[in-house]
């Protein structure tokens, strides 16, 4: 029996009647004690927004209790399953409602792991969302350790005036996003600059 | 690359410069494997002969992560997610869609052999005329008031999936002059662990449109390609109802072991 991977192949453009489902950006309610907005903007090379993006997060509740509760499909307002899906708006802008992620586990930082589909991306990408307010702990992190210092902060959110995370995604230019490979996962970029 | 019209819509391109552009870029992989180079089993992100992907793939390497917790997970769905209705794309509507009534069945395992059962299996594809239900699809061919195009599918305890739909037609776009994409079922799919996840195209065996698709071709790797390729299953067909294909999909791995995966 062949094992090798199944190649992916791109969203396209014409996900948005099948993939975006209604709840689907509201991990928990606006109205949650702890509720905090996550969002951002999807860049293109120009630096242009990306207008047909489609956005899924995953992540431990408060506590770091990694959810295990089906119903993402179909919220029942009360049990958190940890994931999102949401399309980007015309303005490629993003947005989620969540709560923040407490860490994993001893030494990690906590964050909120995103996974970018989009019309021109022809495989998904990976990258974390690190929650902003630990300096301690991101420095502590072995993956914003290991990751060059000034690219570093591509894998941080901001903490808007509302008490917002904020976190922009640019699939290429200057702040470049730095997104994940894992082992046993095997991603082909083509040609690369660096 | 700095000439290139980077306009996604552009369509200034002929094919034979798409062609010779894709042949290029697959001779130099076969040179570079020839020689030892790596084989590519996934898509190229970078790939030019498919235009929206100029301004959006990544120009740097990829940054090596090793899982934690929340990637070896997945999020579980249900009962309460999917109806066993959902499975069937030709009964939506008041009516029978127009086309050719097929079933598609397979198999989801990940790359340690191991099936994947109670997943989502999400689909969704053009109909048989070779239009979406969407907005940005404008193109004049008709939409089927019978045919919305968008299925989803638990997999039972082997990791097996099924669903019954018609069969889609390859339909024009823009990426250069006289485009036109291969006819495919684009599939959404989940594993036990996040770094599984895995978003495709199923693609209908001897489509002649294959070797001009840019995206089709995205893959270097003919092999690779091919595993993108259903198989026409006889044992699926149906007397006087539907004809049958099987495509088997492979997860990557989960980066756990065995033993972690029993505990669940």
């Amino acid at each position: 029996m062949d094992l090798t991977p199944t190649p992916a192949q791109t969203v396209g453009p014409f996900y948005g009647f099948a993939l975006p489902f209604e709840g689907g950006e509201q991990l928990v309610s606006r109205s949650h004690p702890a509720a905090v907005r996550f969002h951002g903007t999807v860049f293109d090379g120009e630096g242009a927004p990306i207008p047909d993006a489609l956005i899924e997060i995953w992540q431990a509740d408060e506590a770091g209790r990694i959810p295990r509760e089906e119903g993402s499909l179909n919220r029942d307002g009360y049990t958190f399953t940890g994931w999102g899906r949401t399309s980007v708006d015309n303005n490629g802008h993003y947005s989620f409602t969540t709560v923040e992620p407490a860490a994993l586990r001893q030494g990690s930082a906590p964050y909120i792991l995103v996974a970018v589909f989009a019309r021109g991306l022809l495989d998904r990408l990976y990258t974390r969302a690190y929650l902003p307010d630990d300096n301690q702990a991101l420095t502590a992190d072995p993956l914003v350790a290991s990751v060059p210092a000034d690219r570093r902060d591509t894998l941080i959110c901001e903490r808007d005036d509302q008490g917002n995370l904020r976190f922009d995604i640019h699939l290429q230019g200057e702040n470049e996003t730095v997104f994940l490979t894992y082992p046993n996962t095997p991603q082909v970029t083509g040609p690369i600059d660096d | 690359m700095g000439q290139m019209n980077t306009n996604p819509d552009a369509a200034v391109a002929s094919q034979e410069e798409i062609s010779a552009e894709i042949s290029a870029l697959h001779q130099e992989y076969e040179r570079s494997k020839s020689q030892g180079g790596a084989e590519e089993t996934n898509v190229r992100l970078n790939f030019p002969p498919y235009r929206s992907s100029l301004l959006r793939h990544p120009t740097k390497s990829l940054h090596h992560a090793d899982p934690e917790e929340i990637e070896l997970h997945s999020p579980a769905f249900g009962d309460r997610d999917v109806s066993p209705l959902e499975a069937d794309l030709t009964i939506q509507h008041g009516g029978e869609p127009i086309g050719e009534r097929i079933v598609v069945v397979g198999r989801v395992i990940d790359a340690d052999g191991h099936p994947v059962p109670h997943q989502l299996v999400e689909v969704w594809q053009a109909n048989a005329a070779g239009r979406y239900i969407h907005k940005r699809d404008q193109h004049p061919a008709p939409i089927d008031p019978n045919f919305t195009g968008v299925g989803r599918i638990l997999t039972n305890a082997n990791g097996e999936y099924s669903f019954t739909t018609i069969k889609p037609a390859p339909y024009p776009w823009k990426n250069h002059h006289n485009a036109w994409r291969s006819a495919h079922i684009h599939f959404s799919l989940f594993g036990t662990a996040f770094t599984q996840r895995i978003v495709t195209q199923m693609y209908f065996p001897g489509d002649p449109l294959f070797d001009l698709d840019p995206i089709y071709q995205s893959i270097t790797d003919p092999a690779a390609r091919d595993r993108l390729v259903a198989q026409y299953d006889h044992t699926v067909s149906q007397h006087e109802w539907n004809t049958g294909y099987r495509w088997d999909i492979v997860l990557s791995g989960t980066n756990r072991t065995w033993t972690e995966q029993e505990e669940q």
